[in-house]
């Protein structure tokens, strides 16, 4: 494999791993503080019992999502330094206030909310866990305005510096108000809020079935699946505002999203095709009449640009090379994470409308523990859809991949696959446990793991 | 005049001072732990230390790094690209310091926690004695050459690992594994902070050492750098000397600021030293040495980085030290009282 292609797969790898953690933190951080609110409120010791539950399978995945974003920042400079150098002058800023802003403030509270709970008062120990959950939604705001610049970017200006031409920043409010992040922050947001909210159903529902059901997590149920169910919903709306930004901005990634090969008036929406990329065709399709040009301009009569004519139309303007986007790839991710969106929008429509008579059946529980996978498959598979969609760009329009990686004499190969090894390794080994140490916990149980939290550590309990 | 690439300069001084304050010490007592601390309750303590607070120590970095991005990306690019392995290196340190926090005492076994602990030693020591090296690199020169245009890294790994840098690393080591110690002493209980006093003591003296070697090693293949730098680098040293002595006197508390003042004036001496580059070239400094100026964000990036830094600081420092003062008791277990 050549660099380009290493440096991409360790991004992608690395990436894709850090964003299985931070969505479930995004919501479950909400959840939590929402938990601890009922019990500051009510005094009831159940809601005390939950939110030590869930606050302890926060924390397990918590850990993992902090440690793997460290490397996020790296990387760019590792790996990428040439695309550092084009965009650092905007790109930076969004990290660094990011750090300051959000990364100061969600890990110093977190520390709080972990050792203070006996040193602060009540309502201060409540808000200290409040702070962490805004904190880390304001953290995806600053690093979606960072990525919207890959995928949409205004507000700069090309000037030459001492070591070659790059972008600087014009106007650093129209940066951080890119109609892309607008869209795309509520996108991903909501998103996390589902992922966080499925994800104490899921835990939930494993805690109401079997031997010893706990009737306490049935208090859940409802509240969760409305939240979960209104969250979704929001996703799925900024999700399609976010088609017709792509139809309009990047044209070939819906093109190649659709696996719509030529131009096309009243475009059908794709529900299944099978797709041959060598001879640009699809010998079979299942499609929805009218379906894309509505997805995209809300008309059915629009037309929707295909790939060959975008291609054409590329190369006019930018030189000869290859500007479609590894169209099955895109076709079947965007398929993934719409289908298991939909699906989980109507279970959380039925959980959170019919719970009543739901909660009779077993089965009911059983859907929810098996639709836990779901949020995960959205998320990383939307993401995936997100980027590949903008190559072979690094930045859309401006900068390509082969111009943006590492020139650096020591950046090789072997310097590159011996770091991508190590990742893989070293996650796959902290996957294991995470998921080790959440199975245990959960199956613990509420007291239990009341008790195992307050024996896990004399010293956590002196503080 | 000053400009604001300097001003951003200073700045990321600022904030690498913080971090290796900060989480020198978190190093510190990291790869102390198996030293000062036997039973799995005396761990407890140590590592109870820096449980609530290491998390935001670290953030310290990480905002050094993207200020770094976003005020000087070519250096950001050139120095992370070219310390590629050793970065690599650090990142599965910090990987690993930061999950042991978290899950060492999620099982009760044995095994599981003596496992945690020698890997938060072995990955605290490590990045104890990185950070320091690549920080030497900086100054002491590294193969930086125009590569189409722009200023690369062209050496190896090999090339960042000098005598000069590799007893930089050693005495920036030592130092934070003092500094741990004085921490220990300072809010841990019992043997924990027994066993630190006395490792304290060994480790300011070895620290001592290392740093009048360095000091004479700058001296034979370097000469006398700047007078600021050289000036620098002796209050450090007195600094250093001051804090063994209170340390000695069971001042726990100013050794700690005086260690502070070591941080602070070592990094002087670093920052001084560089000025007007940031990152030195082995192969004709004068020429291939990239710049303040050259290295730095467009003013008007830099404008706007300047108000969000002035704003948001200020907030982070009365967060950090509001709970600096909520955990400011010493570390005890639950049965032993304080």
């Amino acid at each position: 494999m050549d660099l380009i292609t290493l440096a991409r797969l360790q991004f992608a790898s690395t990436t894709v791993y850090h964003f299985l953690f931070v969505p479930l933190t995004l919501g479950l951080s909400f959840l939590v503080a929402w938990m601890q609110w009922k019990y500051y409120k009510t005094k009831d010791k159940d809601w005390d019992l939950l939110t030590r539950y869930f606050g302890t399978l926060f924390l397990i995945n918590y850990a993992v999502g902090v440690v793997t974003g460290i490397v996020q920042e790296f990387q760019f400079g590792m790996n990428w330094s040439n695309y550092a150098r084009f965009v650092g002058d905007i790109f930076g800023a969004p990290l660094a206030i990011e750090a300051l802003a959000a990364f100061f403030l969600e890990s110093i509270f977190i520390g709080l909310w972990i050792f203070g709970r006996d040193k602060l008062s009540p309502k201060l120990h409540l808000a200290t866990i409040w702070v962490v959950a805004i904190a880390s939604s304001l953290s995806a705001y600053w690093i979606i305005v960072a990525n919207s610049f890959m995928q949409s970017p205004l507000a700069f200006t090309i000037r030459d510096t001492a070591y070659g031409p790059r972008a600087e920043m014009t106007d650093f409010f129209a940066l951080i108000s890119n109609p892309h992040a607008l869209i795309q922050f509520p996108h991903v947001i909501f998103s996390g809020y589902t992922t966080g909210a499925v994800f104490v159903l899921a835990i939930s529902a494993i805690n109401l079935i079997g031997k010893k059901p706990q009737m306490v997590f049935k208090k859940l149920i409802k509240p969760v699946a409305i939240f979960g169910l209104i969250s979704i919903v929001f996703a799925i709306g900024a999700g399609d505002m976010q088609g017709k930004y792509i139809a309009k901005h990047q044209p070939m990634k819906l093109a190649a999203a659709e696996g719509l090969w030529e131009t096309t008036d009243k475009a059908p929406l794709s529900l299944f095709s099978i797709i041959d990329e060598e001879n640009e065709t699809n010998p079979f399709e299942i499609n929805i009449p009218y379906g894309l040009s509505i997805l995209a301009f809300n008309d059915p009569n629009a037309t929707v640009l295909g790939i060959n004519e975008l291609q054409a139309k590329y190369e006019n303007d930018y030189g000869t090379g290859n500007y479609t986007p590894p169209v099955t790839l895109l076709f079947w991710s965007f398929r993934i994470m719409v289908f298991s969106g939909s699906f989980l929008m109507l279970v959380l429509f039925l959980a959170a409308v019919f719970t009543k008579k739901l909660e009779k059946h077993s089965l009911f529980y059983k859907l929810l523990i098996v639709i836990l996978p779901l949020p995960y498959l959205c998320n990383s598979f939307g993401w995936i859809f997100a980027e590949v969609g903008r190559q072979p760009w690094l930045v859309q329009g401006i900068l390509k991949l082969e111009e943006g990686v590492s020139s650096a004499a020591n950046v090789t190969t072997g310097t590159v696959t011996t770091s991508l090894i190590g990742f893989v390794v070293l996650y796959g080994i902290l996957a294991v446990l995470d998921v080790v140490l959440i199975t245990k916990f959960v199956k613990m149980g509420l007291v239990d793991v009341k008790k195992a939290v307050a024996k896990e550590s004399e010293v956590h309990n002196a503080w | 005049m000053v400009t604001l690439s300097t001003l951003w300069f200073l700045l990321i001084g600022v904030l690498l001072t913080g971090f290796l304050f900060l989480e020198g010490f978190d190093f510190g007592v990291g790869a102390l732990v198996p030293f000062v601390a036997d039973s799995d309750e005396e761990r407890q303590i140590a590592i109870g230390t820096i449980g609530p607070v290491w998390d935001g120590n670290e953030v310290w970095l990480l905002t050094a790094g993207g200020a770094m991005f976003a005020a000087f990306p070519y250096w950001y690019a050139t120095m992370f690209s070219g310390f590629y392995l050793a970065l690599f290196l650090v990142l599965v340190c910090l990987i690993v310091r930061g999950v042991t926090f978290e899950f060492r005492n999620k099982q009760h076994t044995k095994k599981w926690r003596n496992n945690w602990d020698y890997a938060l030693s072995i990955s605290s020591l490590l990045c104890a004695i990185l950070f320091p090296v690549a920080f030497a690199n900086l100054i002491g020169g590294t193969p930086l050459d125009l590569v189409n245009g722009r200023l690369d890294f062209v050496g190896s790994f090999f090339d960042l690992l000098t005598p000069f840098t590799l007893l930089a690393g050693l005495a920036g080591a030592s130092f934070m594994l003092y500094h741990g110690s004085v921490y220990l002493a300072l809010k841990a209980s019992g043997n924990v902070a027994t066993k630190s006093i006395k490792l304290g003591s060994r480790l300011a003296t070895l620290t001592i050492v290392l740093v009048l070697a360095f000091a004479g090693l700058c001296a034979v293949t370097k000469g006398f750098g700047k007078p600021v730098s050289v000036g620098f680098f002796a209050v450090a040293l007195l600094a250093l000397l001051g804090s063994y002595f209170q340390f000695k006197n069971g001042k726990y508390g100013a050794a700690l600021i005086l260690n502070g003042f070591v941080v602070i004036c070592a990094m002087g001496a670093l920052f001084a030293g560089l000025f007007p580059y940031v990152m030195l070239s082995s192969i004709d400094a004068s020429t291939l040495s990239l710049s303040i100026e050259n290295a730095s964000s467009s003013p008007y990036t830099l404008k706007i980085m300047t108000y969000a830094t002035l704003i948001l600081l200020p907030i982070v420092l009365i967060c950090q030290i509001w709970s600096f003062k909520v955990f400011k008791d010493r570390v005890s277990a639950k049965t032993v009282k304080y």
